[in-house]
């Protein structure tokens, strides 16, 4: 290794280490604005980690596969993070079992609207068809929604765009929304936000209150099946 | 931690095992939260299962450490989005009015049906 400080940055900027630690500074930072701002919706750390990372990346000419050689480390804790709800599911399982019944009824209606709604939405704007076949799932978890793209022959990566964008919006939406219609109920906002913005809206839940992030958890798991049955009926019912 | 995490690790595992070996059409970590959760009551049950992870706050912690930060386990997958910019202009504003209504709609209908269907269910149980 020479002394040459572009070399280096060459060494460095190929290494899972800088981006790796890019990722947990620009959160750390965009977070502490977060708290500092008392959770402003719009101080989501999603958002401005995203765009913050994403405009460095574009000034460094950054591939997306170099930065996930070092971001995956943080993706791959998704799959804990499920495993790890079985946490706060326990610890308010009372309140969770009492409310079986509405978050069922919920769930269908829930369901339905955010399949529903943007199909229709996207068909009377006239976006192209696989457009609108590409944002159908948009309501659940990529990871899902890209496989139910697939199999609908639409563009997982436009569905995984539409994916991470309505989760983004639920979790800025949400609480002025709630708030500014009264509802106090936090089992009711957390199972809203967990059906209409998956895991972003589940992440903003538990900022919000811990009864709100495991409604939401719940909501986002039990979508997540529901809507890999729903799209393909919906797309049949609605597009011909 | 290590042997919550472990615990933790272990549970998506059985859940991924579990998806692939007899094709359950679940996502591997939604099983293995299941199993955490079941042991998590069994452990309640027979004092034998309340130890390593399982006893004085173990697993619990570390959970509520992974899910303070669950926000951070989005980024890496919103970069990707960033990337993606030309998608979105392609299909212009159109693309982002129907997702900003379609969230909009899905937050006030399922808040909505719960909020009712809870009142209903409370009231039917205050009948004499």
């Amino acid at each position: 290794m020479s002394g040459d400080p572009f070399s280096l940055w060459v060494y460095l900027s190929q290494s899972p280490l800088l981006w790796l630690t890019v990722t947990l500074l620009v959160y750390a930072i965009t977070d502490a604005i977060s708290t500092w701002t008392h959770r402003h919706p719009f101080a989501n750390p999603v958002l401005h980690s995203m765009w913050i990372i994403g405009a460095f990346l574009k000034l460094t000419n950054t591939s997306y596969t170099t930065y996930f050689g070092g971001a995956q480390f943080v993706h791959f804790l998704l799959g804990p993070a499920t495993v790890a709800l079985a946490v706060p599911l326990y610890e308010n399982r009372k309140v969770v079992a009492s409310a079986i019944l509405p978050m069922l009824v919920a769930l269908a209606a829930g369901s339905v609207t955010a399949v529903a709604s943007v199909v229709l939405l996207a068909e009377a704007v006239g976006l192209p068809r696989e457009v609108v076949l590409s944002m159908a799932p948009k309501s659940v978890t990529a990871g899902v929604a890209m496989g139910i793209s697939e199999s609908l022959h639409a563009d997982p990566s436009l569905t995984a765009v539409a994916v991470i964008l309505t989760g983004i919006m639920g979790a800025i939406t949400v609480t002025p929304l709630m708030n500014r219609m009264g509802i106090t109920d936090y089992r009711a906002r957390g199972f809203a936000v967990g059906i209409a913005a998956h895991g972003i809206g589940t992440a903003r839940a538990f900022q919000v209150d811990a009864v709100a992030g495991v409604f939401a958890g719940i909501a986002m798991s039990l979508n997540a099946l529901v809507t890999s049955l729903l799209v393909p009926l919906a797309v049949t019912f609605l597009l011909r | 931690m290590i042997a919550s995490l472990s615990l933790i690790l272990l549970c998506q595992l059985a859940g991924e095992a579990m998806v692939r070996g007899i094709g359950v059409p679940m996502p591997g970590p939604v099983i293995g939260l299941m199993f955490l959760l079941v042991l998590l009551l069994l452990r309640d049950r027979f004092a034998v299962l309340a130890r390593g992870p399982l006893q004085g706050d173990g697993v619990e912690s570390t959970s509520r450490g992974l899910l303070a930060n669950l926000s951070l386990l989005f980024v890496p997958a919103g970069v990707g989005v960033v990337q993606k910019l030309d998608l979105i202009v392609d299909h212009g504003v159109a693309f982002l009015g129907v997702l900003a209504i379609s969230v909009l709609i899905t937050l006030l209908v399922t808040v909505g049906t719960f909020i009712v269907a809870s009142r209903l269910m409370t009231r039917e149980e205050d009948r004499p």
